[in-house]
């Protein structure tokens, strides 16, 4: 199959229009305006719908009506503008509306810095708005995985009826790689009866809403939701072990710093060090499960994790390693990106002390 | 086989393009390879860099701390990127417009006029073609066919008329890198 | 026996949850005559508010979608994109609309989204409890506002129909009220005539209605009405706004 280089957030908005996504609403923020760029050309040309919104907030809820009338949709924003989304992602959690979001994260709090951060993970993986809610939160480390995920968010969004956010960083975002189109097999998905797009023949409207003003309707609606979140949990998780099999340091990185993580290990191989990388692909929901049985393993004998943020996925990695091996910590921050020096060396330094 | 490269200058001289070139070169010869461009704050001072990896293995990290390679198309590339270079490594300096001479003995240094050659050529934009063609001529690191038909591919159409051009630039630049 | 009056097949068959002479009840009525007449009951989407007619979805007979505080004309503005050839409302009290949603219709309005908004102004916040809204007249009083709106704090009330007449995308304004009726069947056929400029595509299409609350006005009904065509219809003046299809 023919390899394009692909920019990737073009290669994002590219993947959504080939994922049958009929509008994308958005709202300029550096550093994912090529998103709205590319779809303000190339959705109508496909048929779709492009609006550029007054806000991000009336961007997420164009999404919200979009989706509560059956329509696949789309908005991107970066970290500020994603918190003014959690409103709308909020609604259509609570609504059962199929959408996907996508965060090309930058340095915050705040206004913070452009440049690429991990620092939304607390607020992508715990549902991010009011509520008990989740979303599944796929966390892509290059442009081809950037493609696939975003095509196959529409769909696991249909199949749960549930936001999906695609958390890229700033660097994802930016960069060009090659990457092929691949053929893909679309997952059976249920009709979507439940749309507000017209009554037609139905013997009943359908009135698409969020209140529950009765406490024992809306607990019930929540215990509905959980039961999904608890599917979510046992059937989308997923994650990839780069030099994993005899590792003695387990690195724990996703996205960007993950493949910082996999040059470390290599160097560190070299040394005769035995890293290897543990790499989320989705943050939620978390792959526990494997991280325990790795921690389980004779051989492990130190985590580190590692990330664009203070230790937000550290609570994840210790939820999964607990007391059964020690984990420790190497971050940076407000756009700055770890070295690869700096990972071997905070790598290596916690191999030490272990051994 | 593994490049690492840091292409530094003044915004509008082009060196996000050659980044780009290597890019597309590196996948016509199946290997892999990676752009990041700096964006944000950093391009308003009108300096502009990226950095290109080659490789024919998977790539981690996509950027570098000490690149094997640093093409300084500006005094202000020479001098941010010059101490990163890892020893053994290569600086292409774009000679026309910087007086300086590379300091580290550490390091091998290409000399490049690539303003000179492509007023020469009656065309100051493919200036940065000149240096493309110094690197690969330095480097080995990808062929010169697999170059000459990308550009014979980029300039189509009315374009057309400048693949000569470049081609030309590319050979000059190909001379000035060529191992001594 | 021959029938004079029928319950509009728009309307479901079951109790509305409104107070005792509220307008909401009977400008839902004319929303659903009119849809009906329109043959548009199997087409129609409505987007609801936050506010008293949060239910509004649950009396309605054709579908229709609950929009968070404020964006029904966000919302409306993508059901109307991604179905063109069908019939799209908002339906915004004051505070949803003239406050929190304030962006929403201005930007709707000045894109010239083909739908159409029906906004219920009673100058007052209805749902949370009789708060003050930015429709509240100078000396009404309200639970923020216990000794009656003041300019010096609060500014003076928001001519909303006025305001959104500025904008090219919106063509056809109504100011109406339901006291009565001989008011209530203008209101109808301002409804009808946003619709069907809505239908022929011309753009953004709205209808105030200046709507009476006993309950948080703290009044009798009758003499809420009275108040409302007194005072209310003082300050928002009732009739055609801005219609580009006048002559």
């Amino acid at each position: 199959m023919k390899r394009e280089i692909w920019k990737g957030s073009e290669a994002i908005a590219e993947a959504a229009i080939r994922a049958g996504c009929r509008c994308f609403f958005g709202y300029p923020i550096t550093p994912q305006n090529e998103i709205p760029e590319y779809m303000s050309l190339h959705m109508p040309q496909s048929g779709g719908v492009f609006v550029q919104a007054e806000s991000e907030l009336a961007a997420v809820n164009m999404v919200y009506g979009a989706a509560a009338s059956g329509v696949r949709a789309m908005t991107s924003s970066s970290s500020p503008g994603v918190s003014l989304k959690q409103e709308g992602i909020s609604y259509m959690a609570a609504c059962q509306l199929p959408a996907v979001i996508v965060n090309v994260m930058r340095g915050g709090p705040g206004l913070g810095s452009i440049q690429p951060a991990q620092g939304d993970y607390f607020q992508a993986t715990r549902g991010g708005g009011n509520g008990d809610y989740r979303t599944v939160t796929l966390a892509p480390a290059n442009i081809q995985e950037a493609a696939d995920l975003t095509q196959e968010a529409f769909d696991i969004a249909d199949q749960y009826r549930n936001p999906v956010v695609v958390l890229a960083d700033g660097l994802i975002g930016q960069m060009m790689e090659p990457i092929v189109w691949k053929e893909r097999t679309p997952r059976k998905l249920p009709e979507k009866t439940w749309a507000a797009c017209g009554r037609g023949d139905r013997d009943h409207s359908n009135f698409i809403t969020s209140l529950l003003i009765d406490a024992p309707a809306c607990e019930a609606h929540n215990l509905e939701l959980a039961k999904k979140y608890a599917e979510m949990e046992k059937n989308e998780c997923r994650w990839e072990e780069i030099l994993l099999e005899d590792a003695e340091v387990v690195i724990v990185a996703y996205g960007t710093p993950s493949r910082v993580a996999q040059t470390a290990a290599e160097n560190l191989r070299k040394k005769g060090v035995k890293a290897g990388v543990f790499r989320p692909v989705t943050v939620w929901p978390y792959p526990y499960a494997r991280l325990r049985e790795i921690a389980c393993r004779e051989s492990v004998k130190v985590f580190l994790d590692v990330e664009m943020s203070l230790g937000q996925m550290l609570d994840d990695v210790n939820l999964a390693v607990g007391e059964r091996k020690p984990v420790r910590f190497y971050g940076r921050c407000g756009g700055a990106i770890p070295h690869v020096s700096e990972v071997e060396r905070a790598a290596e330094e916690a191999w030490k002390e272990a051994k | 086989m593994k490049k690492e490269v840091i292409l530094s200058g003044f915004g509008g001289q082009g060196v996000m393009s050659i980044g780009k070139n290597l890019v597309e070169a590196a996948v016509a010869e199946d290997l892999e390879a990676s752009w990041v461009p700096s964006y944000g704050p950093e391009m308003r001072g009108g300096t502009a860099n990226c950095t290109v990896i080659i490789s024919d293995e998977r790539i981690g990290a996509p950027l570098v701390e000490s690149p094997s390679e640093v093409v300084a198309m500006n005094r202000a590339a020479l001098a941010k990127f010059e101490k990163r270079v890892c020893p053994g490594g290569t600086v292409f300096v774009n000679s026309s417009i910087i007086p300086d001479r590379v300091a580290r003995t550490d390091v091998k240094a290409v000399y490049v006029p690539c303003d000179e050659i492509a007023s020469e050529l009656g065309n100051p934009k493919v200036a940065n073609m000149v240096m493309l063609g110094a690197y690969i001529a330095a480097t080995g690191a990808l062929r010169q066919e697999t170059i000459e038909t990308m550009i014979a591919e980029m300039f189509t159409g009315k374009k057309a008329r400048l693949v000569p051009l470049n081609l030309e630039a590319l050979k000059r630049g190909m001379e000035c890198g060529k191992p001594a | 026996m021959t029938t004079i009056y029928k319950r509009t097949k728009g309307l479901q068959d079951t109790e509305l949850h409104y107070c005792p002479g509220c307008s909401h009840g009977i400008v839902h009525k004319l929303i659903g005559e009119v849809l009906e007449e329109m043959d548009a009951l199997g087409t129609a989407i409505g987007i609801c508010p936050v506010g008293c007619a949060v239910f509004a979805g649950n009396y309605f007979a054709f579908d229709t979608i609950e929009a968070a505080h404020g964006r029904a004309p966000a919302v409306a503005t993508a059901v109307k994109r991604t179905h063109p050839a069908q019939p799209v409302f908002t339906y915004q009290g004051d505070g949803d609309l003239a406050s929190i949603g304030a962006a929403e219709i201005v930007h709707a309005a000045m894109r010239g989204e083909k739908f159409t908004t029906i906004f219920i102004n009673n100058a007052i916040y209805g749902m949370t409890g009789g708060q003050m809204a930015p429709t509240t007249l100078i000396g009404q009083k309200a639970t923020t506002a216990p000794l009656g709106r003041t300019r010096e704090q609060a500014g003076m009330p928001i001519r909303v129909a006025e305001m959104l007449s500025t904008l090219d995308g919106c063509v056809y304004a109504e100011r109406v009220c339901v006291t009565g009726i001989p008011h209530l069947n203008k209101a109808k056929r301002a409804l009808k005539k946003a619709f069907q400029r809505q239908m022929a595509g011309d753009g953004f299409t709205f209808v105030e209605v200046l709507a009476a609350c006993p309950t948080n006005w703290g009044m009798e009904i009758g003499e809420a009405n009275q108040w409302l065509m007194e005072n209310m219809a003082a300050y928002y003046p009732l009739g055609v706004i801005k219609d580009t299809e006048a002559t």
